[in-house]
């Protein structure tokens, strides 16, 4: 050692950084803390897992949608409409493509005669060489070909099975019989789920007719499909025919509008599962921020020392910050590529909704995008704790908490949560495209965290109060725990109660959407729709259903009708003046109406007067819907001329009504009164309540036989093809929410494993004192009961909330929820946290209380 | 011999429930470069307060603290850091070495912060001083309560600190153990010429210096020179 000259004060004050030095101090100071730094992180795994296997899902379904686009549709160009082409439009459709084909869809029931079964389906009537790209891939192969040379059906593979049918077999439609030529596996652009909801059954088009199904008053779409041979600019020339389609009602699709469309409704669902994992992500984060919270205070001394050596602030802040970002590098890694590997099961989770053939490459864009997501989202968690070690006083060495480090007088920390709301809005509105609903998605998590965190604090004091010395002393000991110093309870709490606010949520809605389904097929009300009856089967109808004893509930005309003019003023007017308030549709739709000289039982007038009659000579009255009436801006006294099959219909709005939507029976968005369209090409529509799939089977049978044009909806059917879709978009929604309920219980042993370094001399101390094993262990699972008790019921409360509000302003259907998955998921919570709190302590249970002491005694 | 610490009216006070509380009042007094110095009183006199004043560990609510010529109170947290780097030497009561960093890792720091030189090989002679050369690749958790003081020395000596400051260094060893140390410090301080100011209730180790400071109920209230003044 040198003796060393005084210098006078003379002193270089701005000694600079060395990163080299803080990258060493950080690897040396995380020796013996890797392990519970990458306990604390693994929070976040899983957030980042859900993100990047929907992010490589969406890549890959892009990818995919570009190169199989032309399998969605089928041809170059597709062109259709709801009306039969007028000779206006019939040259141009005849001119255009290379090879044509022609499609006509509509809904029928068909017959099978083997089974006696009859069903609602979506008959495809088609001619010429459609699909021109892929298949109508059927069994046997050559079907899809051969069906459309004579009297040949396919059928779709559910149908077949349904009614255990073979190919050979027949089936009838209309007047007609087919035979069954093949089962059809996969039309073009068709998914597992629209094949269930309305399974399709082709024909060839050259014997519609024979069917008798293609009369006025059926609904039949008219499609048209193009193949050119050579290369064709084709949104050139569907941008110079579209004014003559729109004019004629028609729409065309080309194989680049059908990629856009497809890549746009799958870029929603996957926008959509971005949030639920998002949501896994944040839920880790604030595991992630309270570990390292403890963490940190475990580190003062250390910092203290560094300080008292001479470390900058800003430098033992680095040392912390490199740490934290190494570790948040590694769980980011570790989540990308576990998402790598689980978005191989993406494919099949969505099997029914995919019309394509999904690829499952990684994609590196979708792991880079998760990795520096997981780093920034760390830090910035991280960085609310971290900030603390700018005000760790060197003090700290001589008297330990000499001063409590006061984080809410620290303007950064305020400057850290702006920037966590931040990323997450701007994060969100990367997802929806659309800030204000990503304000209100951040303000709803904010306020399920708040709700939670407040609990906790509530908890905490309210125990302070309670507990009385009278108690046993393990019951006060468990309880006191809850809010004593190393309390794990706002942690616990928020994590666990979001995760069973979630998880909660999805059942309660799922079971009032069944609930709501199920009450509509109750006794009183309908649950068998007959349309399409002609005014001359009307009466035989209604005789046939009452012979099969079964009621006629409802027997209603139907119109179909156009709005022609508003107060005066064409579509083409309210094109040119954008100042007029309308829906886009008002004037294209067609609408379907009714005419009557009594108010139904589901409606009510809420403004101006109900008129039954028409009056000869004057305006027609009309009754209009509530929600017509404010999407349209039309109100009372309203003028408007209606177009039924080329005949102008002066009208004027005499009433309001407001309509419950929610029962099953016809319900009209316009009413005329009688004495107006008696005359008028119509429809008729029965309602019928059966009461038994035996008895609905008879009649629908009967039905089908006597008047093959009439289509029925059964809604036992659709029920259970509703129940089962539900299922289906439920499993997806499980699916994603499984994220958060294994980051749920990664928090949770993480949070427990931590209470328990902070416990442990508390324990071992109690152990050399003589507290017997069992008394330690009845304390701990004490205070997990009690935390995993809680949170799941403040979880619950907050789903049973957020039901309630989903119910009322998004779906707006009656709010009643089904408690028993609630307290099911409220004891297998509990349970749990005491479980994982149990098996974290069993260390401190089991070993003698020296080993443990020894181990620690770092 | 020229000052190398100047206290002038030096104060601490703490607000506590409302109430003002002085642990420190106008303490004057200045140490001689190279001289040893002990602080001694009862518990709860204030002397580890003020050893963490003269240190520039805290900041004084008035008064001056003089160190190297340098006023620590116009200071910023940052820039004291940099002064206890260059100049000042810390031996604590509970030795606070670093306990994720070796023995060697732990001399080797104060020096690193500097930007020295052939740091390996200094910290290891420092090591070998103590009698620690074998042990350098130990944690502190795997030496005993002698061992981490003699680190921390070769620590408190590793970046030629003008003075030293030492709280309680025995307080936490056992007599023999104490001894050994005590020699240690007094030897390696001789030998550097350091400064040092040491802070006990230990009258036998006060007495080995050249001047005690007796303070009481935050006041000091003797200034003594020893029989090694």
């Amino acid at each position: 050692m040198t003796k060393r000259t005084m210098d006078n004060g003379a002193m270089d004050t701005k000694r600079k950084i060395n990163i080299p030095w803080l990258f060493e101090m950080a690897w040396r100071d995380s020796r013996r803390n890797r392990s519970r730094l990458f306990l604390f992180i693994s929070a976040i795994v899983f957030g980042i897992a859900a993100l990047v296997a929907i992010y490589s899902f969406r890549y890959n379904l892009e990818n995919d949608i570009n190169a199989q686009a032309a399998t969605l549709i089928g041809a170059d160009l597709a062109v259709s409409g709801n009306q039969q082409p007028g000779p206006a439009i019939k040259p141009l459709l005849d001119s255009l493509g290379d090879k044509r084909s022609e499609e006509r869809t509509f809904v029928s029931m068909i017959y099978f005669p083997k089974s006696n079964g009859t069903r609602l389906v979506q008959v495809k009537a088609l001619q010429g060489g459609f699909p021109y790209y892929g298949s109508l891939e059927t069994t046997p192969v050559e079907a899809g070909q051969s069906f459309r040379t004579g009297r040949n059906a396919l059928v779709d593979k559910t149908l077949m099975l349904q009614f255990n049918a073979h190919v050979n077999d027949s089936i009838k439609v209309g007047n007609v019989t087919f035979l069954i030529a093949g089962i059809l596996n996969k039309a073009p652009g068709q998914t597992g789920v629209s094949s269930g909801i309305a399974p399709v059954v082709y024909i060839p088009l050259q014997y519609l007719e024979q069917t008798g199904l293609s009369k006025k008053g059926s609904r039949i779409g008219y499609s048209f499909y193009y193949k050119y041979d050579k290369q064709v600019n084709i949104d050139k020339l569907v941008k110079n025919i579209d004014p003559r389609l729109d004019k004629a009602d028609m729409n065309y699709e080309t194989i680049e509008t059908r990629k856009e469309n497809t890549g746009r409704s799958f870029a929603d669902l996957t926008r959509f599962l971005s949030l639920v994992g998002f949501i896994a992500l944040l839920l880790g984060c604030v595991g992630v921020a309270s570990a390292i919270h403890i963490y940190i205070r475990e580190k003062i001394a250390s910092i203290a020392i560094m300080r008292c050596l001479g470390v900058k602030a800003s430098e033992a802040f680095l040392i912390y910050l490199i740490q934290i970002v190494g570790i948040g590098l590694v769980g980011s890694v570790a989540g990308a590529l576990l998402g790598s590997f689980v978005q191989h099961l993406l494919p099949l989770v969505f099997k029914d909704f995919l019309p394509l053939t999904i690829s499952t490459d990684t994609s590196w864009i979708a792991i880079g995008q998760g990795v520096i997501l997981g780093v920034i989202i760390s830090i910035l968690f991280a960085l609310l704790p971290l900030i603390s070690i700018r005000n760790i006083s060197p003090l700290n060495t001589l008297r330990i908490s000499y001063e409590e480090i006061n984080l809410v007088r620290d303007p950064f920390r305020w400057l850290v949560y702006a920037l966590i709301l931040l990323f997450i809005i701007t994060f969100t509105f990367f997802q929806l495209g659309n800030w204000l609903a990503s304000i209100f998605f951040t303000i709803a998590i904010l306020i399920a965290f708040l709700i939670l965190a407040f609990t906790a604090w509530l908890l905490m004091k309210v125990m302070r109060v309670i507990i009385q010395s009278s108690w046993s002393y393990l019951l006060r000991q468990g309880f006191a725990n809850l809010y004593r110093p190393n309390n794990q309870t706002i942690i616990l709490i928020t994590s666990i109660g979001l995760s069973t606010a979630f998880i909660c949520t999805l059942f309660f809605i799922q079971g009032i959407l069944i609930n709501q389904l199920n009450l509509s097929s109750s006794s009183s009300q309908s649950n068998m729709i007959l349309f399409d009856i002609q005014t001359s089967q009307e009466k035989a109808v209604a005789a046939l259903t009452r012979q099969y004893k079964l009621p006629v509930l409802q027997q209603v005309p139907i119109v179909t009708l156009r709005l022609e003019k508003i107060n005066g003023k064409t579509a083409a007017d309210f094109k040119k003046d954008t100042t007029l308030k309308f829906s886009r549709h008002v004037f294209s739709n067609e609408y379907r109406v009714t005419y009557r000289d009594t108010l139904s039982a589901t409606e009510k007038v809420i403004n101006g007067e109900w008129v039954g009659k028409a009056e000869p000579g004057k305006e027609i009255p009309v009754s209009i819907e509530d929600g017509f009436s404010k999407r349209n801006h039309i109100n009372i006294g309203d003028h408007l001329v209606f177009n039924v099959q080329g005949l102008s219909m002066p009208a004027i709005v005499s009433s309001v009504r407001q309509v419950n939507w929610n029962k099953i029976q016809t319900n009209f968005q316009v009413v005329f009164p009688k004495g107006v369209l008696e005359d008028a090409p119509q429809f008729h529509v029965l309602l019928t309540h059966v009461p038994s799939a035996k008895a609905s089977s008879g009649y629908q049978q009967a039905v089908v036989r006597q008047f093959p044009n009439i289509s029925i909806i059964d809604l036992g059917q659709v029920l259970n093809v509703i129940d089962d879709l539900l299922d289906k978009i439920s499993y997806i929604i499980r699916f994603m929410s499984a994220f958060s309920i294994i980051t749920g219980v990664v928090v949770l042993i993480a949070s427990v494993r931590i209470s328990k370094y902070q416990r442990i001399q508390e324990s071992v101390l109690l152990r050399t004192l003589g507290a017997s094993r069992k008394q330690i262990f009845a304390i701990t699972a004490l205070e997990y009961l009690f935390l995993g008790a809680l949170s799941a019921l403040t979880g619950i409360v907050i789903a049973v909330s957020g039901t309630w509000l989903l119910t009322k302003f998004s779906f707006e259907i009656p709010f009643a929820i089904n408690l028993l998955p609630a307290i099911a998921l409220f004891f297998i919570i509990a349970l749990l946290t005491v479980i994982i709190g149990l098996l974290n302590s069993r260390g401190v249970l089991n070993k003698p209380p020296l080993e443990i002491l020894r181990t620690n005694a770092v | 011999m020229e000052a190398i610490l100047n206290i002038s009216n030096l104060s601490k006070t703490y607000q506590s429930a409302g109430r003002t509380l002085t642990v420190l009042d106008n303490i004057n007094f200045s140490v001689a470069a190279g001289s040893t110095n002990a602080i001694v009183g009862p518990s709860g006199s204030g002397k580890t307060t003020l050893l963490g004043l003269c240190a520039g560990l805290d900041s004084s609510t008035t008064g001056i603290v003089e160190l190297n010529n340098i006023n620590l109170g116009k200071l910023s947290e940052d820039q004291r850091a940099q002064v206890r780097n260059q100049y000042i030497g810390f031996i604590f009561q509970n030795f606070q070495l670093l306990p994720t960093l070796t023995a060697l890792e732990n001399v080797m720091v104060p020096l690193e912060l500097r930007g020295e030189k052939n740091i390996k090989a200094r910290s290891l002679e420092l090591l070998d001083k103590v009698g620690l050369s074998d042990r350098g690749h130990h944690y502190p958790a795997q030496l005993s309560g002698g061992e981490q003081q003699r680190v921390s020395l070769a620590r408190a000596f590793s970046n030629s600190p003008r003075i030293l400051f030492a709280d309680e260094p025995t307080g936490n060893l056992d007599a023999e153990t104490s001894e050994k140390v005590v020699k240690l410090i007094f030897d390696l301080n001789k030998e550097a010429g350091t400064t040092l100011v040491l802070v006990t209730h230990d009258l036998e180790l006060a007495a080995k210096t050249q001047r005690i400071l007796r303070i009481k109920g935050g006041k000091l209230i003797a200034d003594d020179k020893t029989d090694n003044g």
